[in-house]
């Protein structure tokens, strides 16, 4: 047998024999268990972000995304890694979003998602709702229809990947509406179906809805915004299941702006409240230490969200409250003091 | 080199080291997916993701705009993947029939003799094959959603038809009265026509041709069956009665029969071109037509061409059909994307269209398999 000949032969038995040993079982790996860690080692938090959803995330003309669940997500950043821009967005659509997070490509997930128990038990965690939404319907003003009745056999654009297909089917059915679906898998396609007038009305998150009409109508007051049925959605930031002390840490990072409102803690007059002598407030911004300690961060870590970020009502007004281009109502999320569903907790 | 045994049992040399490379090779081959598998199922459990197929019971709850066979949402989720299949199956057919009845056109269109019908030809065939089917598609689309009128100014072209940018509405003969006693008096009529076309003649063939088609009648009008037009009309903001074509469905089904009829086109024009010259002078020779002598010479032959590129031309047809979810039109993948956010079981979903699309793929390449044999066999 010819040399070459042989050495080729070894070389490929060689190679076979070396796929098969890589394919011996290998040891548990344990990704995404220590979440915290990996984030600190990199430097920064990846958070799942929406593909442009102006008001919740989306990158401004320069580039920078802004938006509550960007702020949310920016709220861990600055409570792990002390600095709010330390914060990297992956645009996910409505089908990738729980994908990700659950294989590990985001480590946290705010993007407008409707807490739901499949959801739930499926790989994820929820956090705190940081906004309670409802699922609204769009028609043009010239229909006629102010509420959902008026929409007998109407044609409805609608996105999947979203639950407002199921509370769609629920309102269809118990109003005896025969509403027909066309159902898209962009936002982009769902949008454009709708202002061709391929349907009648388009059906989502009144949030998404207040989005759609500020940026894409010609004119917005052509338009009618009205709730599809009286049911409300909390929209709530997720973590991969597996990991407590990080799903403590994104709890605890949101809910530091709802506490700082009811608190009276403003981006502007954080550097003074430290001063205070309000054994409450002293705590929450790690004047008196204890807080820090519990997380696994330093003591600071609240004082620097409220610094760079502000409270939830400034976060609200900033990015879809009164100083924004979509003036939503703050309504369900007022403080709950103030007749909302936003609960502060205590920070002891 | 001394010669090589042939045949009997050789233990010795190459015929071992090739049996022993082989055997590696299997088990190199196996263990990968293994490994495969086996990471799949610890970081499942890892994560906390529930998985097999137990959702497929549960009620699906979500809306299907339009399908060939009967859904509600509370049908379950297995169900929906069933009416998804149906959709996916009926634009298959679709654009596979038409795209080859077009593709045959447009390859005997090139080769016309006259420049300006094959020019046009060639200009449609180099701009479709050059684009993006995706991109056409969302042309199609647009232009039925956005070139044509809004209901309330529906064009008329023809009485009871209506077109506008919610689709088109056609009249349609329905049949009145018990589908299953209709299925009969049909049965009953074709036997009859089919006695009446047998070549033997005789008296009692054309009476039993004759009972036959009394007692279909008979059937159906005891039956009380009988026929009725369904023509569309406008209540509000919907249309009832008659046949709607949605924009959905026109743009998935106009998008790719005009894009695959190019390519079978080609096909189709390749096979004929490769049929020798001498073959269509040898028609002419014996005095047939043009017509004549493409459809009993030259096509038997180009069709053992044309076959087997046809098998995987067919193949991709049914695998573009799951762009119809980019034009909004109900298919499979839909229902799969649709299932896997509802439910979080994205192995499972992707491996039910996987497993849906290798088997529909693999039908439609067995079937053409029997065809390209039925022709091969007249080879000389």
């Amino acid at each position: 047998m010819p040399r070459a000949r042989l050495l080729r032969t070894a070389a490929v038995a060689a190679g076979l024999l070396a796929i098969l040993a890589g394919c011996a079982p290998q040891a548990s790996r344990n990704r995404g268990h220590n979440t915290l860690a990996a984030v600190r080692q990199h430097g920064y938090v990846v958070c799942g972000a929406s593909q442009g959803t102006v008001g919740f995330g989306a990158p401004d003309k320069a580039g920078y995304w802004r938006g509550l669940d960007v702020d949310t997500c920016r709220a861990v950043a600055a409570a792990v890694l002390g600095d709010k821009d330390k914060a990297r967005f992956v645009p996910l659509s409505g089908q990738q979003r729980l994908v990700a997070l659950q294989t590990g490509q985001v480590d946290v997930l705010p993007r407008t998602t409707t807490w739901t128990l499949s959801r739930d038990a499926n790989g994820v965690n929820f956090t705190i709702p940081n906004y309670y939404d409802f699922v609204g319907v769009l028609v043009p003003r010239k229909l006629g229809a102010s509420a959902i009745a008026g929409l007998k056999g109407a044609s409805v654009c609608l996105q999947t990947g979203s639950t407002t297909e199921v509370t769609f089917q629920r309102v269809s059915e118990r109003n005896h509406l025969g509403l027909k679906a066309i159902v898209f898998d962009s936002p982009q396609a769902t949008r454009a179906a709708f202002f061709s007038g391929r349907c009648d009305a388009l059906i989502t998150d009144a949030s998404a809805l207040a989005s759609v009409r500020s940026t894409l109508a010609k004119n917005p007051d052509d338009y009618v915004i009205f709730p599809a049925d009286d049911e409300i959605e909390a929209l709530t930031p997720a973590v991969r299941q597996g990991d407590d002390r990080w799903f403590d840490i994104v709890k605890w990072s949101f809910e530091a702006m709802v506490t700082a409102e009811s608190l009276g803690i403003t981006q502007a007059n954080v550097d003074m409240m430290r001063d205070s002598p309000d054994p409450r407030i002293r705590r929450f911004l790690g004047v008196e230490p204890g807080n820090g300690k519990a997380l696994g961060l330093d003591e600071a870590w609240a004082y620097r969200v409220i610094k760079q970020l502000g409270n939830y009502g400034e976060v609200f007004d900033r990015n879809v409250g009164k100083d924004s281009s979509l003036k939503i109502e703050r309504g369900l999320n007022r403080l709950q003091r103030d007749g909302g569903l936003m609960v502060p907790l205590p920070f002891d | 080199m001394p010669p090589r045994r042939i045949k009997g049992r050789d233990w010795s040399g190459a015929r071992l080291r090739g049996l022993a490379l082989q055997g590696l090779a299997l088990a190199a081959a196996l263990g990968g997916v293994g490994w495969l598998a086996q990471n799949a199922a610890f970081n499942l459990a890892d994560r906390g993701i529930a998985g097999g197929f137990g959702f497929l019971g549960r009620a699906a709850s979500f809306p299907i705009s339009e399908s060939l066979l009967r859904y509600r949402p509370s049908d379950s989720f297995g169900w929906a993947f069933v009416v998804g299949l149906g959709n996916t199956l009926l634009i298959s057919v679709v654009a596979g029939v038409g795209a080859t009845v077009l593709g045959f056109g447009l390859a005997l269109i090139r080769r016309s003799a006259n420049p300006i019908a094959a020019g046009f030809a060639t200009v449609v065939v180099d701009s479709l094959r050059n684009t993006p089917v995706v991109v056409q598609l969302l042309f199609w689309y647009s232009l039925f959603t956005l070139a044509l009128p809004g209901l309330e100014a529906a064009l008329h072209p023809a009485p009871g038809v209506l077109l506008s940018n919610r689709g088109a509405f056609l009249p349609v003969v329905h049949l009145r009265g018990s589908g299953l006693l209709g299925l009969v008096a049909l049965t009953l009529a074709a036997g009859g026509l089919g006695v009446l076309r047998l070549t033997r003649r005789g008296w009692y063939r054309a009476l039993a041709a004759v009972a036959l088609l009394l007692a279909a009648a008979g059937v159906a009008f005891a039956g009380g069956l009988g026929l009725q037009i369904s023509s569309p009309h406008r209540v509000g903001s919907d249309v009832v009665g008659g046949l709607h074509i949605s924009p959905e469905f026109a743009a998935i089904s106009v998008g790719l029969v005009l894009y695959s009829a190019v390519y079978v086109g080609e096909i189709v024009r390749g096979g004929i071109d490769a049929v020798p010259k001498g073959q269509w002078e040898a028609g002419r020779s014996l005095g047939l037509s043009e017509g004549q002598t493409l459809r009993l010479i030259i096509l038997p032959q180009a069709l053992r061409i044309i076959i087997p590129p046809m098998t995987s031309q067919y193949i991709n047809i049914i695998k573009n059909t799951t762009l119809a979810l980019v034009v909004g039109y109900p298919d499979i993948s839909l229902v799969a994307a649709t299932t896997i956010n509802q439910t979080g079981q994205a192995v499972e979903g992707v491996a039910i269209l996987m497993f849906v699309f290798l088997s529909i793929s693999l039908a439609a390449s067995v079937l053409m398999n029997l065809l390209n044999r039925r022709f091969a066999l007249v080879q000389r």
